[in-house]
């Protein structure tokens, strides 16, 4: 076990894997000075300016160009800056990298890692802050990975550094820092969920940065006797709907937590799930955000966040449900 | 033309590449209008053929291609069997995407033809990108884009073309000029033109007539030996003519009446090769020999189409990811 950053751990997944494998390399703006959040300092130095290669402001191009080198035999980590700016790829991932292995009949593999820090990072405001992990699980031919902490954003990027389909690796921006113990021997498995807490009561399911404040929120229920399971989905597509279902099964209550706006949400997705499996003790809850725009200013822009209170309140609400 | 230097060995194979890829959309025309069997649009590139003809000469077996929507050519002239080729436009098994891509997917991994592509400008980038994954990998094949002149309207033109000069890429951007962006004139919806754009970005830029494949191979070859030599990216404006209309079911009304006939009566570059075969020679009946050979043969390849059955049921669920595969999710 190391304790390191959360921006670390991915940082030595990467570096591990381009060390085992020449054709892993990275591309994306200002990675030779280490990348707009530090997340590659270090690795120029190491493997030196074609495998961690600078970009011209050019989304469409980074996209583009690497899913043309994945098909010319290397293995890409293409960084997208924001979340937000990878909106300016959207034709290259979704239409192209998304598609091209069935397209082409099998004959093509996109083994792309492709990296948007996504969510709320205090005021940033509309065009820096999005999380739209949900529209990426809409799409076939995509993995779409959110780690929430340095255990799983360095587990998960071997794993996604390793796949040989295109993964959407979004990595929250609010959490670069946060340190955490990393056991370096786990293996990262895409549509395993992890249990943060044990819990009898109350399913709180969640991904990316509102997993921890599910944690937050448990300990918080834990004052008032109620023990909630934390379940930390880590990656959307595919889910680990067993996880989900075993837990609700127990608990027969759910909570469902995501930062991104609620409408549409994949909250949804697991709520319906559940709902079309099992009847609950209490109605399922989502939460997120509402679906108004991220502001600048910190008291507009937190009329948007999800937080641990919220989530604490809506859990007790479903232990205080009683059926008519 | 002076036919001094006229190859008559070449010429002759540039003929049968040229009919090849006529007879393969003139039987895919009838499939579709007469037997309905090609059942999604096909894009036409009679009256193009020696654009692909020329370019794709000069390449070698592991070189790379990606090409259009308008990509029969291009994929047939790397090589391509148009028996698996034909098979892919009736959806059918066995077909070179096994009937999940159609015409406008169509590709050949083997022939390295990394697929044609149904949005406009889209494979500029992923070419460069192609490229950048030779020169990372130490190869010395190099790319050849296709694209046509409405893609040049797009981003992707201007991202991979700066891409490619910034990396100093291994690739030829080949802009096949048919005159029109789908039903739009494109002159008409273009400021400046295309090769003066290639030009700013700093490739070196050649054009010609893309009609003539005698000149535009001698071109194609010079150009792609430079670039093998210097791994530098360079920049071909190939003006041709789109002879049928954008899809074969557009009866193209919006060109000036006559426009059509007149090009076809004296700018198709397949008669235009014939009279310098027949210049140097070569009977008149060797000439129609290799265009009945080309017709028997893309008869035979419809057949093979016609009578192949339809993909296993299963197979739409294969190939769409390993991970969270739908053979699994599907619930």
């Amino acid at each position: 076990m190391v304790r390191m950053t959360y921006a670390d751990a991915a940082k030595l997944a990467v570096a591990e894997a381009m060390r085992a494998d020449p054709t892993v390399w990275c591309v994306g703006e200002d990675l030779g000075r280490g990348g707009v959040f530090k997340q590659y300092t270090g690795l120029v130095e190491e493997f030196g300016p074609k495998r961690i290669s600078d970009a011209p402001i050019s989304e469409a191009a980074i996209m583009g160009a690497a899913f043309g080198a994945a098909m010319a035999g290397t293995r890409p980590i293409v960084e997208m800056r924001f979340a937000d700016f990878a909106l300016c790829a959207t034709d290259e991932l979704v239409n192209q990298i998304a598609k091209a292995r069935f397209m082409f009949g099998g004959q093509s593999r996109a083994p792309m890692v492709i990296r948007k820090p996504m969510g709320m990072w205090r005021s940033s405001a509309a065009q820096h802050s999005q999380s739209l992990e949900s529209w990426y699980v809409h799409i076939p031919g995509l993995v779409v990975c959110c780690p929430a902490t340095p255990q799983d954003n360095y587990a998960m990027m071997k794993a996604a550094i390793a796949c040989d389909d295109p993964v959407v690796y979004l990595e929250h921006k609010d959490i670069w820092a946060t340190e955490g113990e990393v056991d370096t021997s786990l293996p990262g498995r895409f549509g395993k969920a992890g249990i943060r807490r044990a819990g009898m009561d109350v399913t709180l399911v969640s991904w990316s940065n509102t997993a921890n404040l599910c944690v937050q929120a448990a300990d918080r229920l834990a004052e008032d006797g109620i023990n909630a399971e934390v379940i930390d989905l880590v990656s959307l597509w595919p889910w680990d709907k067993r996880a989900v279902l075993t837990s609700v099964k127990k608990t027969g209550r759910l909570v469902v937590a995501h930062e991104a706006v609620c409408v549409a949400g994949f909250g949804a997705e697991v709520v319906a799930t559940v709902a079309q499996t099992m009847v609950l003790k209490a109605p399922p809850v989502r939460l997120g955000s509402p679906r108004g725009l991220i502001a600048y200013a910190p008291n507009l822009e937190d009329q948007m966040r999800v937080t641990a209170d919220m989530i604490a309140a809506a859990a007790k609400k479903t232990m205080e449900f009683e059926t008519a | 033309m002076t036919l001094t230097n006229f190859d008559r060995e070449k010429g002759l194979a540039r003929l049968a590449t040229m009919e090849r890829i006529r007879a393969f959309e003139e039987v895919a025309r009838r499939a579709a209008v007469d037997e309905a069997l090609v059942l999604g649009a096909i894009h036409l590139s009679i009256g193009q053929e020696a654009v692909a003809t020329a370019v794709i000469e000069p390449l070698r077996r592991d070189d790379y291609i990606l090409s259009t929507h308008r990509g029969h050519g291009h994929t047939l002239a790397k090589g391509a069997d148009a028996q698996a080729m034909m098979k892919e436009l009736l959806g059918r098994e066995g077909g070179c995407c096994g009937g999940k891509g159609g015409s406008m997917h169509i590709a050949d991994f083997g022939m390295r033809m990394l697929g044609a592509n149904g949005v406009v400008g889209a494979n500029i980038t992923i070419a460069a990108g192609a490229a950048h994954g030779i020169k990372l990998l130490g190869g010395d094949q190099i790319v050849v884009c296709f694209f046509g002149d409405g893609a040049a309207n797009r981003g992707p033109f201007l991202e991979g073309l700066n891409w490619a000069g910034v990396f100093d890429l291994p690739i030829l951007f080949v802009c096949e000029d048919n005159r029109y962006s789908a039903s739009t004139l494109t002159s008409d919806m273009t400021s400046g033109n295309v090769a003066d754009r290639a030009r700013a970005l700093g490739l070196p830029t050649t054009e010609a007539d893309g009609n003539d494949v005698t000149a535009l191979a001698a071109t194609a070859a010079e150009i792609t030996a430079r670039i093998r030599q210097t791994g530098k990216p360079e920049f071909l404006h190939a003006r041709t003519y789109r002879l049928s209309g954008h899809t074969y079911f557009d009866p193209a009304t919006y060109r000036p009446e006559g426009e059509a006939d007149e090009m076809r009566a004296t700018r198709c570059p397949i008669a235009k090769l014939r009279g310098e075969l027949v210049q140097a020679g070569v009977a008149e009946g060797d000439l129609d020999q290799v265009r009945q050979a080309a017709e028997k043969e893309m008869d035979a390849a419809l057949d093979a189409a016609r009578d192949a059955p339809w993909p296993a049921a299963a197979s739409v669920f294969a190939d769409v990811q390993d991970i969270g595969s739908p053979v699994e999710e599907a619930f």
